[in-house]
């Protein structure tokens, strides 16, 4: 006998002998996992996304433990913001909400109000930019400034994409691709797009307690 | 064994013949993608390495004249044909650039990662095969955009591949940091956006298109390297975007996130105020330490692989095999703060950061010690791929041990900076990732070409290659205790480095020795596409793993028209009572030879 099968015969460490090696473990491999292919990748890259915001905002913390740290006023029209983007994602919601009762037109309203919040929100953060600018807080005049536009621009950035993604839902829902019993594409999408307002909600307190 | 001949012509029933540009350049296929980054990889490889010749050139020879290399690049030489100081620390920078992200990343990850995760998990392609090509072609570009760092007036960019702030974010700040550092960010976020897409698929093909009976603790090892490898770059890579968005509005928006107040450019006080330049530190090496695991993770998986084949044994103690790379990449988020310890950041803090550190190696050496129990006793099979996984083992304890003294801030804080350092990381995560690369290449060249390379020219290959990287890199400890810097341009400046220049002579002599070895490989590799010996049968070396299922070279959609099904893990080498010291992953039942 081989010193393996001693060794396996004692019960140690070694991995199980190749007896009933006849199908296993009942695992049936890839088929089990929870989520699908699309929603696992939408995960992963939420993931990296909030690794990006988490690498942006131990910098702000940091750099807010310094001594030399000057606030800047956050402009009030953020508030507002805020709840466009919030109303946003409702009515995503809602859209959602038609789609698993078999109502067409009512996805593609409710989409298209979505997508229009959406659009409303980032003309008012560039609105918010302006009165900055107007009062004279630039990018570079303090480091809370600096942080205020870089945060909102990369976030806004996420949401152009956001948009991007949007339309290929939209134009779906426009072919009548979205069903009660699938709608994939509109599921994770809206897990993308409420993730945004998560992070938007984030950024937002993080720039409000300074 | 099942038949070579059939199996080809149901492949390509599957898929529809493509034209050549489809089949072999804008392929959506993993197998082809993963081949294009193993080739750009290499020529990535030679361009890097070519750069530490240079080096080691102005290393070896201090004071010494090269007018032939001076007439070719006239910027980087003066009159007389001496290296320029500048341009020296360029090569530093650029030779780890290139060979950290460009080389072993990209060939790992992109190279083997692509290639084998599909065929090894029973897949025909990855979930996104789109995506996976556009990572490849984001990665080209990128490799590009670095190489173009070199050709740019004002050269490559001075601070290392480290880029510190705030070197790095003052564009006035060096010759090579204004275009050339621009180039460089530019490079580094492009290939996050590759990577980052790469890993996304590896992760979603990994975990939901295992085929039937693939459970997870079947997995080979190479799989839960790619996979734990794909989420330490998921983790890892966004934070060193966030701070490269930070650099790069620092460079160009005027923001001081990390300028500091009170730094005279040019005989002027420059208008930036209040940022940290440690904060950059920070980021960068939560970051940077990941990466080096990103880089040594799939390096560990395929040697395992490679040598429990040539060992004809099961790799010993698989399941602490997988906890272990598990333990080493939850840790390795820990322990960044192990390259800062002279930056002035706080003592204590210092002391925890040590802890931590060590604490990594626990289970690194559950790994050498399994990978030990699995060569105890074998009788060990000497191919090329066997014998380069053997030399990984060797050269990871050699490069390793030396981490455990670089991890107490005690000793660090003698030999920080010096070529001790850079003996112990060349050793640890580049030469021996390097040598599990080359395990891989020999291993699954007639998988990817149906052809073996050249088995003579391999062992010389690996015989010089090992005598070689010992040459050069053991030294270099005595170099760094003795006290050379690292990055230093000429060492004959200080008169306390002047009676240990005979090893750097010796050293500058082994590197072009070991680099010489590497064209015996590169002519192998390439003669061997054409011209090497023909693969006639699906499983040359008598693997278990599902990959060797499928012919050599895999055609379109890797598998017939059924998928196979697993029924064990995938170590059963020697199996007791088995006809053959060997039953593949798909072997059905108990064999009937069996007698216990």
């Amino acid at each position: 006998m081989s010193v393996l099968s001693q060794l396996r015969r004692r019960g140690s460490i070694l991995p199980p002998p190749p007896t009933n090696y006849d199908g296993g473990s009942g695992d049936s491999g890839g088929g089990s996992f929870p989520l699908s292919r699309a929603q696992l990748g939408m995960w992963v890259l939420l993931t990296a996304i909030i690794m990006l915001f988490a690498g942006l905002s131990s910098a702000y913390i940091v750099l807010h433990g310094l001594p030399q740290w000057q606030n800047i006023t956050v402009p009030r029209i953020v508030w507002a913001n805020t709840l466009v983007l919030f109303a946003s994602s409702v009515a995503l919601e809602f859209a959602r909400q038609s789609v698993r009762r078999n109502q067409p037109a009512g996805v593609r309203q409710w989409m298209a109000v979505s997508g229009i919040l959406g659009i409303s929100f980032l003309v008012g953060q560039v609105i918010a930019w302006r009165q900055l600018v107007s009062a004279g807080v630039y990018l570079s005049t303090t480091i809370h400034s600096s942080f205020f536009y870089v945060l909102t621009g990369v976030h806004a950035l996420h949401l152009v994409g956001g948009l991007v993604g949007l339309g290929v839902v939209f134009q779906k829902a426009f072919a009548n691709k979205l069903t009660a019993a699938n709608y994939e594409s509109l599921k994770v999408f809206s897990l993308y797009w409420h993730f945004m307002d998560v992070v938007w909600i984030y950024c937002f307190l993080l720039l409000l307690l300074a | 064994m099942t038949d070579t001949h059939g199996h080809h012509h149901e492949d390509e029933h599957a898929h529809p013949q493509l034209g050549f540009w489809r089949k072999y350049v804008f392929s959506t296929d993993h197998k082809v993608i993963g081949i294009q980054y193993l080739i750009t990889a290499m020529a990535m490889a030679v361009i890097g390495g070519t750069l530490s010749l240079l080096m080691r050139l102005q290393l070896g020879w201090p004071h010494g004249s090269f007018p032939f290399l001076a007439s070719l690049m006239p910027k980087a030489f003066d009159s007389q044909g001496h290296m320029d100081a500048g341009f020296y620390l360029s090569l530093v920078t650029m030779h780890g650039t290139i060979m950290v992200f460009f080389l072993f990343t990209a060939v790992l990850t992109g190279g083997f990662g692509n290639f084998l995760i599909p065929l090894q998990i029973g897949a025909r392609d990855m979930a996104f095969p789109f995506l996976n090509a556009l990572s490849y072609w984001i990665f080209l570009l990128s490799c590009v955009v670095i190489f173009s760092a070199l050709l740019v007036e004002g050269g490559a960019p001075l601070g290392g591949w480290t880029a510190y702030a705030p070197l790095s974010a003052l564009p006035d700040a060096g010759p090579g940091q204004g275009t050339g550092m621009t180039l460089w960010i530019t490079a580094i976020a492009l290939f996050t956006a590759s990577g980052l897409m790469g890993g996304l698929n590896y992760i979603t093909t990994i975990l939901t298109m295992r085929t039937k009976g693939l459970s997870m603790m079947r997995l080979p090892l190479t799989q839960w390297s790619l996979l734990i490898t794909a989420v330490l770059g998921l983790l890892a890579f966004p934070v060193l975007l966030a701070a490269a968005i930070l650099l790069v509005f620092d460079r160009v928006g005027g923001t001081s996130f990390f300028i500091p107040g009170g730094i005279i450019l040019g005989g002027k006080l420059i208008e930036h105020t209040g940022g940290h330049p440690l904060l950059w530190q920070h980021l960068f090496w939560f970051f940077g330490h990941p990466e080096v695991y990103i880089v040594i993770l799939p390096a560990m998986g395929i040697a395992s692989d490679i040598l429990a084949t040539f060992c004809r044994k099961p790799i010993f103690s698989y399941k602490m095999m997988v906890y272990a790379m598990a333990a080493i990449s939850g840790l390795s988020f820990i322990v960044w703060g192990h390259h800062m310890f002279v930056s002035g950041m706080s003592p204590f803090l210092g002391s925890v950061f040590t802890i931590t550190t060590l604490l990594i190696a626990v289970p690194s050496a559950v790994k050498t010690f399994n990978w030990l129990g699995t060569v105890w006793g074998a009788r060990i099979q000497f191919t090329s791929a066997g014998l380069f996984s053997i030399g990984f083992i060797s050269l990871f304890v050699s490069g390793g041990l030396s981490g455990i003294f670089l991890g107490t801030s005690a000793a660090d804080i003698q030999l920080q900076d010096t070529y001790f350092v850079v003996a112990h990381f060349h050793l640890v995560m580049a030469i021996a990732p390097l040598f599990a690369a080359y395990a891989g290449l020999y291993y699954w060249f007639p998988k990817m070409f149906g052809r073996f390379m050249n088995e003579t020219a391999g062992k010389i290959h690996f015989w010089a290659s090992f005598v070689g990287v010992y040459c050069v890199f053991f030294p270099m400890h005595i170099l760094g205790i003795g006290g050379q810097m690292r990055r230093i341009y000429d060492p004959l400046n200080y008169a306390f480095l002047q009676p240990q220049q005979v090893l750097n002579v010796f050293v500058s002599i082994s590197a072009f020795f070991l680099a010489s070895a590497q064209i015996v490989f590169l002519v192998n590799f390439f003669v061997s596409i054409w011209a090497g010996k023909r693969v006639t049968e699906n499983n040359p070396w008598k693997a278990t793993t599902l990959e060797w299922e499928t012919p050599c070279p895999t055609g379109h959609g890797n598998f017939g028209p059924e998928l196979p099904v697993v029924h064990r893990w995938a170590f059963d080498y020697s199996p007791p009572g088995a006809t053959e010291d060997f039953l593949p992953q798909t072997a059905p039942a108990v064999p009937a030879a069996r007698q216990h």
